[in-house]
């Protein structure tokens, strides 16, 4: 029989009332507990986002800023109050010189649009990463190595999208887009094959393999290295990708970083991941593996090649983040942007805030990738907030998730209390409740 | 004796979502009795108890403590009116000794702050001699046995001077020696003026410690009995509702084909010392094979090389006609080996999928339940539907998460998938370990069942009367070895000496 230990009474658990009751029971037991989990999987990373703003709110405050104005600042930086203006507008239907009406003003010169189009495009990848880490995480594997498998994904796509200029459009993109995916499979699917041969950690196998594609990535685009521009031999950077390797705009003026496809592409992604792991053997395999590999085991399931796999489809999304940020926004890589570049780590976060769920990390790369884009330097306003101290916000931002995530049994408790602080008047009890 | 009851409970009532745990339940512990509460998983007897301790409080009702009525909100405010309560799952720290988990909140202190061990290890020496637990003080909690941690658990009630004590299913981690020895240390604490209620859903166990019975159906009392004059049957029927079949019914077995063979198999442990030791039976068609055996005599590694999961040092092992030795897991269910494991939480059931899923355990990769790789979750649910009313689950949906499930609805949704894939060769290992009689007599049956349309039944079990009224053959495992094969007209004493070792009468098997 369970019993619930006095310090942990999060709410009147069932008593198990399953051997003996009825089966008009089972409906409501059912019911009930699946209410329980989609209400703890909704509730705890929403409060958990809400904490940490409220402190990050905190500590503006303490630095003698107005913490309203401030976020105020970063939603007008991500481009948000776009939806808020209505107006007659036209939008052209694809393909066609045709226009049709549109509640929302779509064009280039306007601000909100454009700031808009960058945060989603930060978005995009932010989407891919998180797949990574949470791809992995439902087989049970914990893949720090994102950052590394977008760097072999930036670096092969690189390689084929600034060579071969006499391909095709189409061609070109997706040779490039297979090759890295592929590529950044691989580089995971070292990891998986490690732990599912000798048991290394996956944790300690991904580090290192990251450092390995940061010096590859340093040597790649260094001087002398073999995907060194050709334009100026002092500068540590590669060549831009040739037109015909460019992703295909989907909103704004290309001249200027527009929206591309890989938008789509990541949300088709977010699509897959749901289908293949629920309605797939394979999903099946790795869920399986990811809940109790002891039971999959028995239930005649190959462990070890689940966790190759497993890491190859996280790897893949990994690279796909790589190469569609090549191929569609930045178009060239250099030694200083294998050196800053954290994309692959805040997907750790945009997995774990999102529950490795499809939606959970739709909405959570939004909102990462506002505080990103909003903070940034060339948006915020520098008379409502010093922009130092702004992108040292997001960082606070993320780090504050991420602890409260790791805390969602605190969170649940506190939910619990404020439930049970509002019931309390109904309580049968007399005195307030002692120690329990 | 006093005839006020040291406890009473009068009309408690508790209501949680969707069911009445408790429907005004009337109870009542003597001066110095032993009064089990009796009742399958899921009548209310946690509950009840839990109400008791302070930890959930009741609907309606009273509780009387000497005679006294009280409000117990808190397990702070039952521990201070004598009540002590030894949980199912013990509540210590392994990494601290003995006496600092017995005193843990109540640390006698030298000035205030600092605690003041040798007081504390006296006090817990001469309670420990009193009542003759034979515990070091000095010891690390995770150093010594469950048997003992448990005794640490009834120690602490005691400490904080208990005199009535509430054990839930306090047999349930024990193995059998332990469990003497328990009752050895209840009666003792009885004699010195202790009162007990003991909570359990085993027959035998409570006839053999209780004064007084009480039982418990799905939240309500059925009746309260003193030892005098119970039986078995009659307890089963008042638990149960019906008439249970405590003894198994079954014909005599035709054994056919010879469908598992073993030969001189040997099997290393997780550190490397042989534990099987050159094994060799066969288990034919339509019988049921038992292998007896106390815990830890190599059980587990051959039914895991049995299953695929542990390869095997040495032997051969052969289903039908094929040999399978090297053969992985996966190989051998195609090859018609069934197998209830164990343990069906660790590795029976993944307890985060749905029953459905779970039932697709080992045939989610085949059509019709998938094809080209994609799954037709209709179908997987279809015939999940199929199964849980076939074999009688109850409260779960095929949505329904496995671990959600009672004990006997889970082991019976691992029989429902093991057995309607149709296995040759069905192993069932400790198929009915916690589970209450109205599911043990539901396995036993169909595993009879089973053997009678021509499976080769094996059946490794720690529990005597199992191996004994549903056996066919029994042979006894002991260090790894088959030491003895008995028919099951056999004594249960001369049994019971095989299993220990001993060569009293031996003869050739």
């Amino acid at each position: 029989m369970t019993d619930v230990p006095p310090d942990l009474d999060l709410e009147p658990r069932e008593p198990e009332p399953l051997a003996a009751s009825p089966t008009a029971y089972a409906p409501s037991v059912a019911e009930r507990l699946a209410i329980l989990q989609r209400a703890g999987g909704v509730i705890v990373p929403v409060m958990t986002a809400i904490f940490a703003f409220l402190m990050g709110g905190i500590v503006v405050a303490a630095t003698g800023h107005n913490p309203l104005k401030v976020y105020k600042g970063i939603i007008s930086g991500t481009g948000l109050p776009w939806f808020v203006h209505f107006g007659h507008h036209h939008i052209d239907i694809p393909f066609t010189h045709h226009q049709v009406f549109f509640w929302w003003d779509t064009s280039v010169a306007n601000n909100d649009a454009y700031n808009l189009q960058q945060m989603l495009i930060i978005a995009t990848t932010l989407t891919f990463t998180g797949l990574a880490v949470a791809f992995a995480f439902r087989c049970g594997l914990f893949n720090i190595g994102g950052q590394g498998q977008y760097l072999i994904g930036v670096i092969t796509g690189l390689w084929i999208g600034t060579k071969f200029s006499g391909m095709g459009h189409l061609p070109h993109i997706l040779f490039a887009v297979v090759v890295a995916s592929l590529a950044g499979a691989l580089w995971a699917a070292i990891a998986g094959f490690l732990k599912a041969t000798t048991g290394a950690h996956e944790v300690i196998s991904t580090i290192m393999l990251n450092w390995i594609a940061y010096w590859i990535g340093s040597w790649v685009f260094g001087q002398g290295g073999p995907l060194q521009n050709s334009f100026n031999k002092s500068l540590p950077v590669s060549n831009d990708v040739v037109p015909s390797a460019k992703l295909w705009v989907i909103w704004g003026n290309p001249a200027l970083q527009a929206l591309h496809i890989g938008f789509l592409v990541a949300l088709a992604a977010l699509v897959a991941f749901w289908f293949t792991l629920n309605r797939t053997t394979l999903g099946y395999e790795v869920r399986a593996v990811g809940f109790n590999p002891e039971a999959a085991r028995y239930g005649g399931i190959s462990v070890a090649k689940n966790y190759v796999v497993a890491m190859a489809v996280a790897g893949m999304f990994a690279g796909l983040a790589g190469v569609m940020d090549m191929l569609g926004y930045q178009y060239r890589f250099g030694v200083l942007d294998v050196q800053t570049s954290q994309i692959g780590f805040i997907g750790i976060a945009v997995a774990l805030l999102g529950r490795n769920k499809a939606i959970g990390i739709g909405l959570s790369a939004l909102l990462f990738a506002s505080l990103l884009y909003g903070t940034s330097t060339r948006t915020l306003d520098p008379s409502v907030f010093p922009p130092t101290l702004a992108s040292n916000l997001t960082w606070m931002i993320q780090a504050l998730v991420l602890l409260f995530i790791g805390a969602d049994v605190l969170i649940l408790y506190v939910w619990n209390a404020r439930r049970k602080v509002l019931r309390a008047p109904r309580a049968p009890r007399p005195q307030p409740t002692g120690s329990s | 004796m006093d005839e006020t009851p040291v406890l009473e409970l009068r009309g408690i009532t508790k209501q949680f979502p969707g069911i009445l745990a408790n429907d005004h339940i009337d109870f009542d512990l003597r001066d110095g009795e032993v009064h089990a509460l009796l009742g399958e998983n899921g009548a209310g007897k946690s509950t009840l108890m839990n109400i008791v301790y302070g930890l959930y409080s009741a609907d309606d009702g009273e509780i009387a403590i000497k005679g006294k009525r009280v409000q117990l909100s808190s397990p702070h405010d039952a521990i201070d009116r004598g009540i002590g309560m030894v949980h199912q799952h013990f509540m210590l720290i392994p990494v601290m000794t003995v006496t600092e988990n017995i005193v843990l909140a109540t640390e006698p202190r030298t000035g205030g702050v600092l605690l003041d061990y040798s007081a504390a290890r006296q006090r817990v020496l001469e309670l420990s001699k009193r009542f003759n637990f034979a515990i070091d003080p000095d010891a690390k909690i995770q150093n010594i046995t469950v048997g003992q941690q448990q005794r640490v658990e009834i120690l602490k009630a005691l400490y904080r001077n208990a005199d009535i004590l509430i054990l839930d299913e306090p047999t349930a981690v024990l193995t059998p020696q332990e469990a003497t020895e328990l009752f050895a240390i209840l009666k003792d604490l009885v004699a010195q003026g202790l009162s007990i209620i003991f909570i359990s859903h085993k027959l035998n166990e409570v006839l053999d410690i209780a004064d007084r019975i009480t039982v418990l159906r799905r939240g309500k009392k059925v009746e309260t009995i003193p030892r005098e004059g119970a039986t078995e049957e009659g307890l089963a029927r008042s638990m149960v509702g019906r008439e249970v079949l405590l003894r198994v019914d079954k014909t005599n077995a035709r054994p056919g084909d010879k469908l598992l063979e073993v030969e001189d198999l040997r099997v290393l442990d997780d550190r490397e010392l042989e534990v099987v030791r050159g094994v060799s039976f066969d288990v034919h068609g339509g019988e049921i094979v038992g292998i007896a055996g106390v815990d830890g005599n190599g059980q587990t590694e051959l039914i895991d090389a049995l299953a695929g999961l542990r390869k095997p040092a040495g032997g051969r092992i052969l289903i039908g006609e094929k040999e399978l030795t090297g053969a992985s897991a996966h190989v051998r269910l195609e090859e018609g080996l069934g197998h209830i494991p164990e343990d069906r939480q660790r590795r029976g059931l993944v307890l985060d999928f749905s029953l459905a899923e779970n039932i697709a355990l080992h045939d989610y990769d085949k059509p019709p339940f998938s094809r080209w790789g994609w799954l037709n979750p209709r179908r997987v649910i279809e015939r999940a539907s199929r199964l849980l009313t076939e074999y009688d689950v109850r409260g779960g949906a095929p949505r329904t998460l496995a671990g959600a499930l009672s004990g006997g609805n889970q082991q019976k949704v691992v029989l429902a998938r093991e057995i309607s894939r149709n296995p040759r060769v069905l192993i069932a290992a400790q198929p009915t370990r916690g589970l209450d009689v109205g599911a043990i007599e539901f396995v036993h049956k169909r595993l009879v069942a089973e053997r009678d349309t021509g499976r080769a039944v094996l059946l490794v079990s720690l529990e005597l009367d199992e191996i004994l009224s549903l056996s066919d053959r029994i042979l006894v495992l002991y260090e790894g070895q088959i030491v003895r094969e008995f028919s099951p007209d056999v004594g249960e004493e001369e049994l019971g000496i095989a299993m220990t070792g001993g060569r009293r009468g031996e003869a050739a098997a």
